[in-house]
């Protein structure tokens, strides 16, 4: 069988994310395990982002607004001494539909670069809600004393945390991948190329546009509980503009419309960031230029150098070929 | 509240006002006109109040810091366009929105790395620091001076793009752009002194604000998110809309976070009205966004075309 660089790499990917725990045992590396949990959290976040922004072309800036919320839900009811897993995971999913349905039904009534900065908005009005929440933290956030408990499974584990979320994201990407071939997928698709030419076929392409959001905000919610569990904290810094940024820089980063990419991007920007900051203490004047660079140089995001690389892989072998 | 202070705090809501207006100048100017998203304006108006602040810290001269802002604003904005702009002219609005997103970071570091992360004073210059007699009410005469500085810079914008020849050729230009080009104007010239414009009412801005808000790195943000609002609720790429909003978003974010806890004591209990007055302050002007969204979602005075 030929190689396919774009299936073999994200298989790799994905089988070397599930060996890292075994790894930060063997060597003793809690941190290994830190560092790799917030990358698989993220990328569960950036899959989300990428199902509305990559295959619905809808720019949203302001989608750490849910990470936030699942990440609260889980600081709010733990403050109160409520670890049910599955009572978070409920209230975690519901609010975040809300939340989506009423800012998605809004923010849709626009294209283009008002949606970009009307979901910035929103995001900046929780943020400010979560910084006016005294009694929570406000500012300084809040520590997460007991992690959600699902009967006899526990996030408090490091392991099983990471565990867990792998597999959700494993799942997310299956899903994903499922729902954007799917008869739903294919209308957000077309929406995002002509959404006029949908409207006129007879698709509400409006109704689809926003299911797709909100389903995209419940998913990117769970990741924020998975966030809360990891860090043991919680803060408004997570819904900050900064984090949406960073969201889409992932999903850019990886690759547009794959939802490989976004796990590529995830772990590629959070490993950079790592690299830089053993490097400087001012490891952002590096960082943002690194940003500019990669926007100019890459058009399609890692997953798609991937794809080149596959194109000029063949033509080698070919002419390899033909010589002998 | 008494009506001194509704009045006082209408003219503090109408400075907060222009000084939206001075950043959401320049930025309408530069996505109306060249259909560009420069979310590194904050920066521009970030490195603008730490230039004015230095400038004005050496030299003890306000004035001084006023007519030294305008050249370096001139060249950052310069060297910005040069390295953003040119490069990502053609490129979607996605792409913009990161690169410049990317300058955001670089920017705030550089800023930290130059002035350190603590806030860095500027105080009001003494023969400012006095105040001046509005229809029979004492109010701060910097305060003052902001006001008339923006309503100034305003009808300024106004008569450069409605009254001026080149006004004519930036109003051409953003709707014909290759037409004006052929007809021999110099547009890659144009545009650059446009986004030298945009940066140098940023850093007017930042002068202006030095000192009544502390000077400190990411000080820009808040306010680019601010101007955003105001941009959206004016509607995208009008100066005049940009005006008329962010003298809204002004007035009503100041009243409400001195009127709404007043306001819901009054109403409520008053451990609850504390915590939900000012959650719902800092709100409000979403609020008002969200609403006129639902109503009009082109904004309330959108560009006329055609």
């Amino acid at each position: 069988m030929k190689l396919n660089l774009r299936t073999a790499v994200p298989i790799l990917l994905l089988v070397l994310l599930a060996l890292v725990p075994l790894y930060a045992t063997f060597a003793q590396q809690p941190f290994f395990l830190t560092l790799f949990g917030r990358i698989v959290v993220f990328a569960i976040a950036a899959v989300s982002l990428d199902l509305i922004l990559g295959y619905g072309g809808m720019v949203s800036f302001g989608h750490a607004l849910y990470l936030g919320l699942g990440a609260y839900v889980v600081g709010i009811m733990s403050f109160h001494g409520i670890d049910n897993g599955f009572l978070h995971l409920g209230v975690t999913l519901v609010l975040c539909a809300l939340v989506g349905a009423i800012t998605g039904l809004l923010s849709l009534r626009t294209t283009g670069i008002a949606f970009i900065m009307i979901t910035l908005a929103f995001a900046q009005m929780f943020y400010f809600l979560a910084v006016s929440l005294k009694q929570y933290g406000g500012d300084d956030g809040l520590p997460v004393s007991v992690g959600s408990r699902f009967g006899s499974v526990t996030l408090d584990d490091p392991v099983v945390l990471y565990y867990v979320a792998f597999a959700v994201l494993c799942l997310c990407v299956w899903a994903g991948r499922r729902l954007v071939e799917a008869r739903f997928g294919m209308v957000i698709r077309g929406a995002r190329q002509n959404d006029r030419r949908m409207r006129a076929l007879g698709y509400p392409t409006l109704r689809y546009k926003l299911v797709a959001y909100v389903i995209s905000a419940m998913v990117c919610g769970v990741s924020g509980m998975l966030y809360a569990n990891l860090t043991h904290f919680v803060s408004p810094a997570y819904m900050a503009w900064t984090a949406s940024g960073e969201l889409i820089v992932m999903v850019v980063l990886g690759g547009l419309g794959s939802f490989f990419g976004p796990v590529l991007g995830s772990a590629a920007m959070l490993l950079i960031e790592e690299w830089l900051k053993g490097m400087t203490e001012h490891w952002m004047i590096l960082f943002g230029p690194l940003i500019v660079v990669a926007v100019l140089v890459s058009r399609r995001g890692l997953y798609g150098l991937l794809g080149d690389l596959q194109v000029r892989l063949s033509r080698r072998t070919r002419t390899v070929e033909g010589k002998a | 509240m008494s009506p001194t202070l509704f009045i006082m705090q209408c003219l503090n809501g109408l400075q907060l006002g222009v000084l939206l207006f001075l950043m959401a100048a320049g930025l309408t100017l530069v996505f109306g006109i060249m259909n560009f998203v420069n979310l590194a304006h904050g920066s521009l108006y970030m490195m603008g109040a730490f230039i004015a602040a230095t400038v004005y810290n050496y030299t003890g001269s306000f004035a001084l810091a006023a007519i030294a802002i305008v050249p370096a604003m001139l060249l950052i904005g310069l060297i910005v366009e040069f390295v953003a702009l040119k490069t990502l002219y053609d490129r979607d609005h996605l792409d913009q929105v990161l690169a410049t997103f990317g300058l955001i970071l670089f920017f705030n570091e550089l800023a930290r790395m130059i002035w350190g992360p603590s806030p860095y004073y500027m105080e009001v210059p003494e023969w400012l620091s006095g105040t001046v007699n509005l229809f029979g009410l004492d109010y701060p005469a910097y305060r003052f001076l902001i006001i008339v500085v923006g309503l100034v810079v305003a009808l300024g914008c106004y008569l450069l793009i409605h009254r001026t020849r080149i006004g004519m050729l930036i109003r051409a230009g953003s709707t014909h752009r290759q037409m004006v080009g052929a007809l021999g104007v110099n547009i890659v010239l144009l545009n650059s002194l446009l986004f030298g414009l945009g940066a140098i009412l940023a850093g007017i801005a930042g002068l202006m604000a030095g000192p009544i808000l502390s000077v400190q790195p990411g000080m820009g943000e808040p306010i680019l998110i601010l101007t955003m609002v105001v941009i959206v609720i004016g509607g995208i790429g009008s100066v005049r809309g940009a005006f008329l909003a962010a003298l809204i978003v002004g007035v009503v974010d100041t009243l409400g976070r001195t009127a709404l806890p007043s306001i819901l004591r009054s109403m409520m209990e008053r451990s609850t009205a504390d915590t939900a007055g000012p959650a719902l302050a800092s709100m409000l002007i979403y609020l008002v966004m969200a609403a006129v969204l639902a109503v009009r979602p082109q904004g309330l005075f959108p560009v006329k075309h055609g």
